[in-house]
């Protein structure tokens, strides 16, 4: 399957006319089995993509809350290992939604590059962003996805400029992540209109569906952005409701599948209401 | 062909990727590429320009102090019956350590590309300490990132910072060491694109900055080149230093590289002894991997997690080490020997009883290991040790390891 799940999945789409919702968490957080329950249970909440974080310990892109959950991760001895583990877990279950793990390069590095993409693919992973494995570092990386057919999704941000742009979107397939503020996740918000020629920009550049993501936090904004882009991103949201269940003792799962479900309902009846009379 | 192929010219690298055989790179978000493809080219632009090198020159003589002495340590040499000592004394530049040739590079570089906001990471504070002062004496806004537990081990270097104006943010997150002081300053320049400059402090983190600051560094292994030949005409058979992140280190070898009977030693923090695991040894106890914009060698675990450094030395409390010195360690072009703490602690006493020279605990390491490669050269050699920092910042920590309250 892996890069034709994601396209099948953005074509579904974009047939129904509804923007994909795509929701971050992290492998092992709080513990693996809670987190492999909330992955099971988020397609059924309304996620039509999952990105799963593989936690390191130095975050260099993250906001707090997904720095948080990395070490809580880590402190119940998550691993890359364990995520694929996870990811094998509910493949057993789910055969069509895309999962697309997210990090930092030095697990990758340490496991190889070429080991890793046959047994993310093996584990039924579609997809792969490196955080710190920009363009130039990237090749062979993308060696080793392109012959394990996984996709390698390049992120597109503020400061890429036309002439960046087409360094970016250079090798990637699947869709493109584009990252609506400069700043790490989870802080500064995103405004659909500033957001809006962006997505149109990349787009072009790429000839591939563009989600966004970095700053979107509630239904209202998920759903501004659901009416310009190919898709929602969400993960700090979602991160932080694990962080505020453990602090009052609430079922984790209920809480961020709540979330998720709120989020969905926002995004999928997003365009539904035309925006101008 | 599996012959391994030995550079003809050391002096040559980085290659146009920014990479010292494997090792360096830019592994950074991709916000953060536009940025450093902008500072390499003006530091391209600014290595290349007369006027820009007239000016650090004027500022390195008139404001740091340089050029710094070539010491005869008759005493220490004396003592350890070996090849003659001498000491490059870059603790005599201006704040009290090297750290200020890169800042002072760095600063005119942020001000002819119109930054108008520094941001700095610091260890031990003399890296924070160095980037508050050129920020005072050019006017610009400077934020420093320090871990909360070096915030608390290092408190006369945090109101050195204030005094001279800087902002200090103490980092909690991680390990609230070096490593998350770097991290914070990279979510800071990521979030604060536009008119930020991000000085690092040591020869490490994403190409340019191994490169840039080894440059800015590397006036301390031109003078001592013409110093040596000008006071013993020849050139030294062993040049030794601390490694951190290798700033100093880079800075006296880089002039020497191509001199390949000049042996070149640096040496790492083995703090507790490097068979308890608690040490911040990169090469000698780690593997190569990324962390902080670069390949380099790394203190992991087998999952590829960064895992902490140990030493009594804040500023050697790093979890990685620049590039380079991964190479010249791959290569064979410099050894790379190890110090423990309780070592280093006896070579900051030798050298403050026998030379009159507190020198920076971080220094006292290279110390630890100059009778050895002393002895190793022989009577008729010589050998010089960058004094890189004075220890005057030190004296409560060597206190409380003495057993002593002062």
């Amino acid at each position: 399957m892996t890069k034709a799940r994601i396209e099948a999945r953005f074509a579904a789409l974009k047939a129904e006319d509804r923007a994909a919702f795509v929701t971050y968490v992290m492998a092992g957080d709080p513990d693996y089995a809670t987190s492999l329950e909330i992955v099971k249970g988020l397609p059924g909440a309304g996620a039509d993509v999952i990105e799963i974080g593989f936690p390191f310990s130095d975050p260099m892109a993250e906001g707090p809350p997904i720095q948080r959950a990395a070490l809580r991760a880590l402190d119940k001895g998550m691993t890359l290992a364990r995520t694929l583990e996870l990811v094998a877990e509910f493949r057993q279950g789910d055969q069509t939604t895309p999962i697309i793990m997210m990090g930092y390069a030095n697990p990758l590095v340490r496991w190889g590059y070429d080991a890793f993409a046959r047994d993310a693919a093996a584990a039924g992973v579609d997809g792969l962003i490196a955080v710190d494995i920009p363009p130039e570092e990237a090749d062979p990386l993308a060696d080793a996805l392109d012959a394990a057919d996984l996709s390698l999704i390049r992120l597109a941000t503020p400061t890429s400029d036309d002439a960046r742009l087409k360094i970016v979107v250079r090798r990637t397939s699947g869709f493109v992540y584009y990252v609506s503020v400069a700043g790490v996740t989870g802080v500064k918000e995103a405004e659909a209109d500033v957001v809006a020629p962006h997505v149109l920009r990349v787009r072009a550049a790429s000839g591939l569906p563009v989600s966004v993501g970095f700053g979107i936090k509630t239904p209202e904004r998920a759903a501004a952005i659901a009416k310009v882009a190919d898709g929602v991103v969400v993960g700090s949201a979602l991160v932080d409701e694990v962080a505020a269940a453990l602090a009052v003792n609430e079922s984790v799962t209920a809480r961020v599948l709540s979330k998720v479900e709120s989020l969905a309902k926002a995004i999928s009846t997003a365009r539904a209401h035309p925006v101008s009379a | 062909m599996t012959i391994p192929v030995l550079p003809n010219d050391y002096a040559a690298y980085p290659d146009a990727s920014g990479r010292f055989g494997d090792y360096g790179g830019r592994y950074v978000p991709e916000t953060l590429m536009p940025l450093v493809h902008e500072l390499e080219a003006a530091y391209r632009a600014a290595k290349a320009d007369p006027a820009f090198q007239a000016e650090l020159s004027g500022f390195l003589k008139h404001y740091v102090g340089r050029p710094s002495p070539l010491y005869f340590a008759e005493r220490l040499t004396d003592h350890f019956g070996g090849a003659k000592i001498y000491f490059k004394r870059e603790e005599l530049n201006h704040t009290g350590s090297h750290k200020i040739n890169n800042c002072m590079g760095q600063i005119l570089l942020a001000r002819r590309m119109g930054k108008t906001r520094i941001i700095a990471e610091t260890g031990a504070g003399q890296h924070g300490v160095a980037s508050a002062t050129v920020c005072a004496r050019f006017g610009l806004p400077c934020i420093v990132y320090m871990g909360a537990v070096d915030v608390e081990r290092q408190k006369p270097n945090v109101f050195r910072m204030n005094l001279l104006g800087a902002q200090v943010e103490a980092v909690t997150s991680g390990s609230a060491t070096l490593k998350d002081a770097m991290n914070e300053a990279l979510r800071d320049w990521v979030t604060n694109v536009h008119d930020t400059y991000y000085m690092i402090g040591t020869a490490a983190g994403m190409h340019p900055y191994p490169e840039m600051v080894r440059d800015f560094q590397s006036v301390i292994g031109q003078e001592t080149r013409a110093q040596i030949l000008e006071i013993e005409g020849r050139l030294p058979d062993a040049v030794v230093a601390c490694v951190g992140g290798g700033s100093n280190a880079i800075g006296i070898f880089h002039p020497f590289l191509n001199d390949e009977s000049v042996k070149l030693y640096g040496i790492e923090a083995a703090g507790e002894g490097m068979e308890s695991g608690r040490h911040a040894a990169a090469i000698n106890g780690g593997q190569p991997g990324v962390l902080h914009g670069n390949m380099t060698y790394l203190l992991q675990d087998s999952a590829g997690q960064i895992t902490e450094a140990h030493s009594i030395s804040a500023g050697l409390d790093y979890p990685g080490i620049g590039p380079e010195h991964s190479w010249l360690h791959d290569v064979g072009r410099a050894k790379y020997l190890t110090a423990t703490d309780a070592e280093s602690l006896d070579a900051f006493k030798l050298c403050a009883e026998l030379e009159g020279i507190l020198p920076a605990i971080e220094t006292a390491h290279a110390l630890a290991r100059l009778s050895d490669v002393a002895k190793e050269v022989g009577k008729g050699g010589i050998v010089v040790v960058n004094m890189s920092g004075r220890g005057d910042k030190d004296v409560a920590t060597v206190a409380a390891h003495l057993g002593r309250s002062i």
